[in-house]
């Protein structure tokens, strides 16, 4: 794929030479994820995150179809089922554990990844494509994650679901009996639990096919890497396998002592203790928060309090909760600058840290914290920001910002010098978006 | 024309949050934050150390022994544990033969052989705790219409589990004048009693643990209320993650592997990219 001097797949036992030719299976993860494959040789641990994602992908499905070997998706007994499965399944505390944080930890990893996108433009010409794809990841692993958690059918499990469900009965006409179609009732009960366990158990496979997607467009132009300028020659890159795949297992191994770390000494940490009282329809937990991963976007959706030009404020919370992450969709024609990587951007740079950063720290708390002031006006002064900072300074910034001088290459980044930036016309400062060599 | 549209949405978005931020911060400034009396008077738990706390916690079996003769002779007259089963009292160390007399001595619902109607018959080790009540009605009905939760997962369900169970049985109190001045609604109806360490200050249990030698030890160890409190909290911790042991000791050598292939993988990534990285 990509790079002209991409090396080229070839067998020597006889065997692989046989299975080469009827299906080139080998071939494909090499060229994938193997020798051959040419990546930056600047990438910093930022870019060790997809991968991350990847494994914690596994992580949940193989965990999840164990547990789904003992759980039972029924309103009577799945709250038993769960304590059955922590209690009397052989290492079933620890299959649990491992999903219920598993899931915290893909978050976590994920959004590393999407901060990664933001500040290094990743989004940008030629990669636009596998950014939207990524959107649409982030979309389904929301929905996935939340019908997850009302399986064990706890007290959060069934308000959770409640809530937000509930959030579709804003929309006007429509909304109730769209809310009563995807519970299947009135309020959630079997007919809910059932659908959100099927669909819970269909959507990571969603998720995994979209990932492949999205890791094809990604071998078309290339990772991009932390100068944002684009691959040059051959000298600009090393073979995936042995650097990437031996950063990589270093990365994952770090990965898995924080996480390990979690699961067995602090499993319950980023849990609701509701969650370990019953599901019980007449009895509404004081404070209704959905999980920790939740939070920037509940706090969003609470910061409307007011009614606006007659749209009911339930309604514009609703509409500005999917309206945050839609926006996403659109910044790659919405920042408009040549030059990718935020290091060499001073204006971008400046709204990234002490803007958008802030805004989102105060949302995450904000989102957990109980609706009451402060944390209305704080929620509502950062979703000021955060909207605008997307939707109003990057398009200005972008157009007025005057970029920081780029390295001629990554060589030269990497090593001081290129031996090829002599040679060529002239060290253009900025780049044009020049999509890698196709030849394929 | 995206931009222009892009704009136009984030004033939308802005001014709309900026109409609820200026209502919001008028009314605050009028009216103040609503002081409450949950908020001016409940308290939180005390603290509260078991042998469990901790990377390297381990079960004091002999307390949770204790502890358990605590929630048999006085607890389990109301509150059930029923995903305890009696099988995993071995646990605590108790023998066989002895779990299975503690399982006799619990009636727990069956059938008739002969009739095939329900009556009650004494346990055996498979069985699980049995509920005190029939159903939630007659629990209501002997409780002052409170139903009694089930303690299976009690220290699990509550922040600071153990401590708060602790601070409960130990927190009850007369109210303070000062409530009673300032929020008279929250004095205590009649069957509710006052504690600063249940969330809306009044509970429907009677103080369960009254006095100092409720209960007799087999250890002889001297049965306060304090002592029965903290006992009966372990026992209950336990109950809740009867893993938790299991679960700590289990961690070490996984987070030591990990520690050892993580240095080699580091090691492994080091030297492959020797001649990659920049030579200054
Ligand atoms: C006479 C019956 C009775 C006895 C005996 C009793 N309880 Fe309770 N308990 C109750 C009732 C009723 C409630 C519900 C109170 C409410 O919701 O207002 C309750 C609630 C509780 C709660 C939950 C409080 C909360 O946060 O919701 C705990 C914990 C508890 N009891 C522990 C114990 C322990 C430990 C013992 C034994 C030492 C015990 N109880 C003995 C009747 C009893
Ligand atoms: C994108 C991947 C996934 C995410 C983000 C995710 C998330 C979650 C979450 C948050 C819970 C609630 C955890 C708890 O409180 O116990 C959960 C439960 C569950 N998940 Fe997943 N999950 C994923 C994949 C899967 C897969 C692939 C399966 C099965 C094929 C699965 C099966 C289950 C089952 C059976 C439960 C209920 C058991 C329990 O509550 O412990 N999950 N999931």
């Amino acid at each position: 794929m990509s790079f002209p001097w991409a090396k080229e797949y070839q067998p020597s036992h006889p065997t692989m030479r046989w299975l080469d030719e009827k299906l080139p299976l080998p071939r494909l993860v090499y060229n994938a994820i193997g020798a051959g494959y040419p990546v930056p040789r600047n990438l910093n641990y930022f870019w060790n995150f997809g991968v991350l994602a990847g494994f914690c992908l596994m992580l949940q499905i193989v965990t999840g179809i164990i547990l789904a070997m003992h759980y039972a998706p029924n309103a009577l007994v799945a709250f038993d089922s769960t304590e059955h499965i922590m209690r009397d399944v052989n290492w079933g505390w620890m299959m649990r554990y491992a999903h219920a944080n598993g899931a915290s930890a893909f978050f976590v990893v994920v959004y590393i990844h999407i901060f990664r996108g933001l500040f290094f433009s990743s989004y940008k010409a030629p990669r636009e494509m596998i950014w939207l794809l990524g959107v649409v990841i982030f979309l389904l692993m929301m929905a996935t994650a939340f019908m997850g958690y009302v399986l064990p059918w706890g007290q959060m499990s069934f308000w959770g679901a409640k809530v937000i469900t509930g959030l579709f009965s804003a929309i006007p006409l429509v909304g109730e009996p769209l809310q009563t179609w995807l519970l299947g009732g009135f309020a959630p009960d079997n007919a809910a639990l059932n659908r959100f366990f099927s669909l819970h158990y269909l959507l990571p496979f969603v998720i995994a096919g979209v990932v492949i997607l999205h890791i094809w467009a990604l071998h078309i132009p290339g990772s991009s890497n932390p100068t944002g300028v684009e691959v040059k020659t051959a000298a600009d890159t090393v073979p995936f396998h042995p650097y990437y795949t031996a950063k990589d297992g270093f990365g994952l191994g770090v990965f898995l002592i924080l996480y390990c770390a979690v699961l067995f000494f602090a499993p319950n940490a980023l849990g609701h203790p509701d969650n370990y009282i019953p599901a019980n329809p007449m009895s509404t937990p004081a404070h209704i928060v959905p999980e920790w991963y939740f939070w920037p976007f509940y706090a969003i959706l609470r910061a409307f309090t007011q009614d606006f030009l007659f749209i009911p404020a339930k309604l514009m919370g609703v509409i500005a909760m999917f309206a945050s992450i839609l926006v996403w969709f659109f910044l790659p024609w919405l920042d408009r600058s040549p030059v990718r990587s935020g290091i060499y951007r001073p204006l971008f740079r400046k709204f990234f840290w002490f803007g958008l950063i802030p805004a989102m720290a105060v949302l995450f708390y904000c989102g957990g914290a109980p609706a009451e002031e402060p944390f209305v006006m704080l929620s509502q002064i950062a979703s000021l920001y955060y909207f605008a900072h997307f939707l109003i300074i990057l398009p200005i910034v972008s157009a007025i910002e005057r970029p920081d001088p780029l390295p001629y290459s990554i060589t030269e980044k990497v090593l001081g010098e290129d031996e090829n930036s002599a040679l060529a016309p002239s060290a253009v400062p900025v780049e044009k978006s020049d999509a890698a060599p196709a030849a394929s | 024309m995206i931009r222009i549209i892009s704009i136009l949405v984030g004033l939308f978005f802005g001014v709309a949050l900026a109409w609820s931020f200026v209502v919001g911060a008028v009314t605050f400034a009028q009216e103040g934050k609503p002081e409450t009396a949950e908020h001016a008077f409940h308290e939180y738990p005390k603290d509260l150390h078991l042998a469990s706390d901790g990377a390297f916690g381990k079960f004091d079996r002999q307390q949770l022994q204790r502890g358990f003769q605590v929630y048999k002779e006085v607890c389990s007259a109301c509150h059930g544990l029923k995903h305890v089963a009696f099988r995993s009292l071995e646990q605590l160390g108790y023998t066989e033969p002895e779990v299975k007399a503690i399982a006799a001595g619990f009636q727990v619902p069956g059938l008739d052989p002969n009739t095939g109607e329900q009556t009650t018959r004494p346990g055996v080790p498979t069985d699980y705790f049995p509920a005190p009540f029939a159903n939630d009605i007659a629990a209501r009905a002997a409780n002052n219409n409170a139903i009694p939760p089930d303690l299976s997962l009690i220290t699990k369900a509550r922040h600071d589990g153990g401590a708060y169970v602790y601070s409960l049985l130990t927190g009850y109190q007369d109210p303070p004048a000062a409530l009673l001045q300032e929020f008279p609604e929250a004095a205590p109806g009649t069957g509710l009693y006052y504690n600063p360490y249940f969330p809306n200050l009044n509970l429907a249990m009677a103080p369960p643990l009254m006095s100092d030698g409720q209960v007799t030890y087999g250890d002889g160890t001297a049965a306060t209320v304090e002592q029965m409190s903290k006992d009966v909290s372990a026992f209950l911790v336990w109950a809740g993650e009867p893993t938790l042991e299991k679960r700590k000791q289990t961690g070490w050598p996984v987070l030591g592997f990990l520690l050892f292939a993580t240095v080699l993988a580091y090691l492994a990534y080091r030297s492959i990219w020797a001649h990659k990285k920049a030579k200054h």
